[in-house]
């Protein structure tokens, strides 16, 4: 069994995000890079499948030197190998999944997983998009997962319910919040990464046709306000509030 | 998280010292950091309220490998630099010093030790269940009347054929009432020897020690032998005899201290600087004020030069150059800056700073312990006296 788990470098969730002076790209300093939250989950999926049955995983993303220390973390959390694809990070998810497309071929992966989303662009299409250019199953927003014999089974977060789909592997799976609990990198895999190399390929040519065009940020909250009078008298008027202004109801 | 100062998520690098860490050093940080808001900020009020130590914290930091992890792998350690290891004492602290307090006599004060002057029957008992956590040690040297002088002590071990009879009472023992072993310095005919006693041996109890308004998250005990009968081959130390025996273990301990206490000030340091960023008095955030500002710049001033210490002192350490009096030095200049930088930090948050909802005031009182214990910054000071003039001024 052949795990790719393919990873993105994100800013860290509670980042104050700046945009940059073009008004297109993200301001980078004071951003602290994390591993992206659902990868995370994708990663453990991927060890622990390794730790119950033996797989061999390897961690994969596409960026520059700094987006290595994704690497590293992965290595140190137990991942195998890991491979960074050089190039820029693209805006446009068709481009990145062309590039990890050609990585995994003839390479013998029978399975490959990821975050349902990247956090920052949220184009959750990267997984899907891989799956099309591969022609293999794809499962996406996974929440439980198993696989064996040849096949996989995996609930799927649907509006309202869970939906269980069954398929043969290769295939891609992107993962949920719920499908397991990340575990913390322990001192003896940070030491332990530290022996294992991080394989440098150029990221085959695949072209970017989106850009992105124009950041924003939303717009500042407004001050809030104060209710004022006896408590029936802020009741009513909070109701009124409510109804009116916030249309809650 | 509680508190204000949350909204910061990475620690203070004024100097860009992090630039100056290898990358598995930086990774063992993150770890360590991740591991504390996650495990330790949410909980660790409710048990300094409650004089309570978090048991629960216990197998969790084995199994990241918190505990000795600079020792080697042979033994279910990690191997870590000496630098890797102060930042994760940095980080631990910055959730509590008696966590940090709890890692330290683990790592340097008991496997250290074992690891160092322990024959190989007792370093394959001891050290692997002890990384794991599984077994928690203390370490008994100072006594009621014997503090900064401990080459006075009372406690007494005597041969008795193949075993060891030892006498005496140790006090101010960190982990005594939770600890599977305590090791027991001990005065012989040849000198100050280290004993291993397990829990459980007739004679031997470690009652703790209440009322404390300091490391409350922390346990504190006596240690009391009465005709306490050791088995010479699993309980005496072998490869050290002397004063240095215990010295040497603490020069260890006091280096984790040097890097940890920043780890406190840190934490009192960003919150009093969120909390002047919102906290408005006549129209303008405190902040933007004098004398709020001298004391923000002095705190952040004193925290990058301990970090530069902290990170030159780790370098030689694994160099193998480091001396006692220059970890002397750093654990003097640290704890007193960190000390100082809470105090500041709690006057900024004027009221506030007393009240659990932030961090403040439970890092100044604890640093007041660490102020004293691991050798009193004014003895470190007559140490740092002593090496630069060549004349001891308390002996």
């Amino acid at each position: 069994m052949k795990i790719l788990v393919a990873l993105k470098q994100v800013p860290d969730t509670e980042t104050k995000v700046k945009v940059a002076p073009d008004g297109k790209s993200l301001d980078p300093t004071d951003v602290k890079w994390i591993t992206g939250p659902y990868d995370e989950y994708a990663l453990e999926e991927a060890i622990r499948i390794k730790e119950a049955g033996g797989a061999e995983v390897v961690a994969l993303t596409v960026g520059d030197d700094r987006a290595k220390e994704v690497l590293r973390n992965a290595l140190a959390l137990g991942a195998d190998s890991a491979v960074l694809l050089k190039g820029q990070p693209s805006d446009d998810p068709l481009a990145v999944a062309k590039m990890v497309a050609s990585f995994l071929e003839g390479k013998g992966f029978d399975l490959v997983l990821l975050g349902n989303k990247g956090i920052g662009g949220d184009n959750a299409a990267v997984g899907p998009m891989l799956a099309e250019i591969l022609g293999w199953g794809h499962a996406n927003v996974v929440v439980k997962l198993e696989v064996k014999d040849g096949a996989f089974l995996a609930d799927r977060e649907t509006e309202g319910g869970l939906e269980r789909v069954a398929g043969p592997l290769p295939a891609v799976v992107t993962a949920q919040k719920g499908l397991n609990e990340p575990r913390y990198a322990s001192l003896k895999g940070i030491m332990a990464a530290k022996k294992k190399t991080i394989e440098e390929l150029d990221g085959a040519g695949a072209p970017a046709v989106l850009s992105n065009a124009a950041l924003a940020l939303p717009p500042a909250r407004p001050d809030g306000r104060k209710i004022e009078g006896d408590p029936a008298t802020q009741a009513r008027a909070l109701l009124q509030l409510l109804k009116d202004e916030a249309k809650v109801f | 998280m509680a508190g204000a100062y949350s909204t910061l998520t990475d620690l203070t690098d004024y100097m860009d010292f992090q630039s100056l860490l290898r990358a598995e050093e930086g990774m063992v940080r993150q770890a360590a950091r991740e591991f504390v808001n996650a495990e330790v900020l949410p909980i660790i009020e409710g048990h300094a309220q409650a004089m309570t130590f978090p048991r629960e914290l216990i197998a969790k930091m084995g199994g990241l490998g918190f505990y000795g992890p600079t020792l080697p792998e042979t033994y279910g350690c990690a191997g870590l630099s000496s630098v890797a290891y102060g930042l994760l004492m940095y980080e631990l602290e910055r959730g509590d010093s008696g966590l940090r307090s709890f890692a330290s006599v683990q790592g340097s004060l008991v496997m250290w030790p074992i690891f160092a002057y322990g024959s190989e029957a007792q370093k394959q008992r001891w050290l692997p269940a002890m990384a794991r956590g599984e077994k928690i040690g203390c370490f008994g040297l100072t006594e009621p009347d014997f503090g900064s002088n401990p080459a006075g002590m009372l406690t007494r071990a005597v041969k008795e054929g193949g075993k060891w009879r030892i006498n005496g009472t140790k006090m101010w023992i960190t982990n005594g009432s939770v600890a599977d072993v305590a090791l027991v310095w001990a005065k012989t005919e040849e000198g100050i020897r280290g004993f291993l006693v397990e829990r459980g041996t007739p004679g031997f109890s470690a009652p703790e020690m209440k009322g404390k308004w300091s490391l409350r998250a922390s346990v504190t005990s006596e240690l009391v032998l009465e005709d306490v009968l050791v088995d010479e081959e699993a309980s005496l130390l072998p490869g050290v005899k002397g004063l240095k025996g215990p010295l040497s273990c603490l020069t260890q301990a006091r280096f984790g201290i040097a890097w940890g206490v920043l780890g406190a000030a840190d934490a009192c340091y960003q919150c009093a600087l969120d909390y002047a960023l919102h906290r408005v008095q006549f129209d303008k955030p405190i902040a933007g004020t004098q004398l709020q500002q001298q004391k923000l710049a002095w705190m952040v001033t004193e925290l990058t030069k301990g970090q530069l210490l902290a990170l030159q002192l780790g370098r030689l350490k694994d160099q193998g150059r480091a001396t006692p009096a220059q970890v002397s030095m750093a654990k003097m200049n640290n704890v007193h800056s960190a000390l100082e930088i809470c105090r500041k930090a709690r006057t900024i948050l004027g009221a506030n700073g007393i009240l659990d909802e932030y961090p403040v005031m439970r890092h100044m009182a604890n640093l007041e312990s660490v102020y004293t214990y691991e050798g009193t910054h004014d003895m470190h000071t007559l140490i740092v006296g002593e090496e630069v003039t060549g004349l001891s001024a308390y002996r």
